[in-house]
């Protein structure tokens, strides 16, 4: 952050946010009017350049843009809600590597949500070693041709454009034989497929790559280098996944809900427990109020730090924070209703992720249940987070890598 | 909340860290620890002088430092890494009780000689059941004349045995009452307790018939209600400052010790363990610093950040000062290690002013559950 520019202050940075609002506001001009013009404002990444939707700031500063637009908007747009992975993951990763044709037709569109985008890294063999992925990339004059399968691909089914990781040199040692791609998700042979998961929905996809041809020039970085592009594209992950939870609406408000309106001492009764269980039970829900509160102070401080320009360990302790803890507080939730927990009263009709009806706090607490024993898998295990925790924050030395000089196509795997 | 250290802060906590590295490192802890007194008097008080730690909140105009909730976090932080021997955490909740409940004339007689190291004080309001709550406080005074006169047990009292100042809190017609009894007074005995923890010292007191100065008028509950919180909001610091210091130690070693050919750092079944120490001790960062902030800035609900940090402090630095024995293997069983003495001070920290399960129970009331 040494090269941000300074010369912007908080107190003009909001003087602009209300410029873009007296040219186009969010409550009177649709979306794609509001975030095009937001982003050429400067407004939609700070610490991009200017004329690619930033400003050249403290990627800090962000959030005074979102807080002005807040106090003067009623009609709020959460990145999450649009193109969490373009937004949050693509746009940074075309931002450092993409030619600059496709950062002028992509950035704008992904801001805007015009373009949604994926991911497909994840492959059935390459979980947490994703560098051994197996997809190829064959050169087919100045294109390339693409076979093999992707795997946890959420909202694939609907995206325009994916990043890509494949492997265009299997007798280089793993990290080094692949290649990042821009891939058209409308190419020949991209074939999506839903992947239900154990609560019945399928948030995520398959995607099947039969002989897809890519141009050459989607190559991100250059043929090779995926690995290092993927980083960057990794370490987004990681923020947009830990950072939004807030003291007093963190991971347990739906336990404490859940506690007064279907717990012991609701209106449903004690269901036969006695006052001595009541009061064991209650003592794990504050226990785990706790520490939801001191996980949504923790990125309260990820903020701060990053504001003074010194990020410390705060902001990767929060993803692997966030997962345990929601798994911890889902499953007393099933405890606070009693035996009741016993009936799933949905079913599990196999279905799409966002096509399931409102379902009642305890369906909702139920399937909360369900859905959490991915979050110390999904965008990095917990295992994994340990590792970087330790080896990244704490120094300790690496495990020694059996896979390391050694070609990818000798590597065991299964 | 920002939570933001200013450059100040920053150098406060370098100059701390560096005179408690130079002149409370482990060999002087452990002369400290061997003595009867628990702490050197000397050494003290030139931690009050140089340093303003004896009074840090006491302001300027009684000789104290005139700091606030976060220079007291950032000092108490750095004692607790060092595991200072001293009476820092007696004199804090003696000045802060002095400061939320005495007059004038009383802040005046008491504040400098605290702030100054030369006169120990502290506060007891523990009865004999043990129960660390206000509302707990059993001990009733008694009206004899124009003064006042105690009798029963005061327990747990921090730096009892040697305070010169006690400030005893009992029961009076309209609510509590703060009440300063000298150190040497007809009918006072003191006990000093042999300790689980060897770096802070306690006393039980007994009162038969001791007279009494009453000190602050009317119902002092609210004053001390507050002083403690601000108490406790010092003890989270404490406990953060010494899992922050074994966090160091255990990873240190991990580094350095080789078994199998290996450092045992390089194992996942270690490497895992550290993490989750980092993780606990950024955790309790949070709980502290929050604690402190709400003290400082008045926004937020400080009964609730204090006994929230309380609860997950208290635990957590038990936990990582165990954890640090785990990963030391035998090494960190020995006495010659100083492990054990983290161990000690955190399970005493963590009963210290009321365990985290009582705590969590007043959180369940605060939130209506």
């Amino acid at each position: 952050m040494s090269d941000s520019k300074t010369s912007i202050g908080e107190v003009e940075l909001r003087e602009r946010v209300r410029a873009l609002l007296a040219q186009a506001h969010p409550d009177r001009v649709d979306r794609v009017t509001f975030r095009r013009a937001q982003y050429d404002h400067g407004l939609a990444w700070v610490q991009f350049p200017e004329g690619y939707g930033g400003l050249g700031l403290s990627p800090g500063l962000q959030a005074i843009v979102d807080d002005e637009i807040a106090r003067h908007a009623k009609t709020i747009y959460w990145n999450l809600a649009i193109n969490a992975i373009g937004i949050g993951m693509g746009a940074p990763t075309v931002m450092t590597y993409a030619a600059e044709h496709y950062k002028q037709q992509l950035l704008p569109r992904i801001f805007t949500g015009e373009d949604i985008w994926c991911q497909l890294f994840s492959e059935p063999s390459a979980g947490s070693d994703v560098a051994g992925l197996a997809t190829r990339a064959v050169r087919d004059g100045d294109d390339w041709i693409v076979n093999g399968q992707k795997v946890w691909a959420s909202i694939a089914h609907k995206s325009s454009w994916a990043m890509l990781l494949a492997r265009t040199d299997p007798d280089k040692p793993k990290h080094d034989g692949l290649s990042y791609f821009l891939l058209d998700m409308k190419s020949p042979g991209v074939d999506v497929r839903p992947l239900y998961q154990i609560t019945g929905d399928a948030e995520f996809n398959e995607v099947f790559l039969n002989d897809v041809r890519i141009p050459g020039d989607r190559i991100l970085g250059k043929e090779g280098m995926g690995w290092r592009v993927a980083i960057t594209t990794l370490m987004n992950e990681r923020v947009a996944l830990g950072g939004s939870s807030r003291p007093g609406h963190g991971l347990s408000e739906k336990l404490l809900n859940l506690w007064r309106e279907e717990g012991p001492r609701g209106p449903r009764g004690a269901d036969g427990r006695t006052q001595a269980e009541i009061a064991i039970l209650r003592d794990a829900v504050v226990r785990l109020h706790i520490e939801s509160e001191l996980l949504g102070i923790t990125n309260q401080r990820t903020k701060s730090a990053m504001r003074a320009g010194n990020p410390g360990p705060e902001g990767s302790v929060a993803k692997l924070v966030q997962a345990e803890l929601n798994k911890k507080i889902t499953e007393l939730g099933l405890e606070v209703i009693g035996s009741d927990a016993l009936v799933y009263e949905t079913g599990y009709p196999l279905r799409r992720g966002e096509d399931f009806p409102a379902r009642t706090r305890r369906e909702n607490a139920k399937h909360d249940f369900l859905r959490a024993r991915a979050n110390s898998i999904e965008g990095g295990t917990s295992e994994v987070m340990r590792n970087i925790l330790a080896e990244r924050m704490l120094g300790l030395p690496g495990e020694p890598r059996v896979d390391k000089d050694v070609a990818w196509k000798d590597v065991p795997r299964g | 909340m920002d939570f933001g250290f200013s450059d100040e802060h920053e150098e406060l906590r370098r100059t701390i860290r560096q005179f408690l590295a130079a002149e409370s490192g482990e060999q002087a802890v452990r002369a400290a620890m061997a003595t009867e007194r628990g702490h050197d008097p000397k050494l003290w008080q030139r931690m009050a002088q140089e340093l303003g730690l004896a009074g840090l909140v006491v302001p300027e105009s009684y000789g104290g430092a005139g700091m606030g909730p976060i220079e007291a976090l950032i000092a108490f932080e750095e004692m607790g890494r060092a595991l200072a021997c001293a009476p820092a955490l007696a004199s804090h909740f003696a000045a802060s009780v002095i400061l939320s409940v005495a007059g004038e004339a009383d802040r005046e007689a008491l504040l400098p000689g605290i702030a100054a190291g030369t006169s120990i004080a502290t506060v007891a309001h523990v009865d004999a059941a043990g129960r660390w709550d206000l509302s707990d406080v059993s001990n009733e005074a008694r009206r004899e004349g124009t003064g006042w006169r105690l009798d029963g047990d005061w327990r747990y009292v921090l730096e009892g045995h040697v305070a010169d100042r006690l400030l005893l809190v009992a029961r009076v017609p309209d609510g509590l009452g703060l009440f300063l009894v000298e150190g040497e007074t007809a009918g006072l005995t003191r006990k000093a307790l042999p300790g689980l923890d060897l770096t802070r010292r306690l006393a039980d007191l007994h009162c038969s018939g001791v007279a009494a100065k009453r000190i602050g008028e009317g119902d002092a509950r609210s004053g001390l209600e507050r002083a403690l919180l601000l108490t406790i909001a010092a003890l989270v610091a404490e406990q953060t400052g010494g899992a922050a210091r074994c966090l160091e130690i255990a990873t240190d070693y991990a580094k350095t010790r080789y078994q199998f050919g290996r450092p045992i750092g390089s194992f996942q079944a270690i490497k895992h363990h550290c993490a989750d120490l980092l993780v606990s001790v950024e955790l309790m960062k949070s709980a502290a610093y929050q604690a402190s902030f709400v003290a400082a800035t008045g926004e937020g609900d400080l009964e609730t950040a204090v006994r929230q940090a309380k609860s997950y402090c208290s635990e957590a630095y038990f936990a990582v000062a165990a954890e640090n024995i785990q990963i030391h293997g035998g090494m960190g069983f020995t006495w010659e290690h100083p492990a054990h003495l983290y161990l000690k001070r955190a399970k005493s920290s963590e009963v210290l002013f009321g365990s985290p399960a009582q705590h969590r129970e007043r959180i369940g009331e605060r939130l209506g559950l």
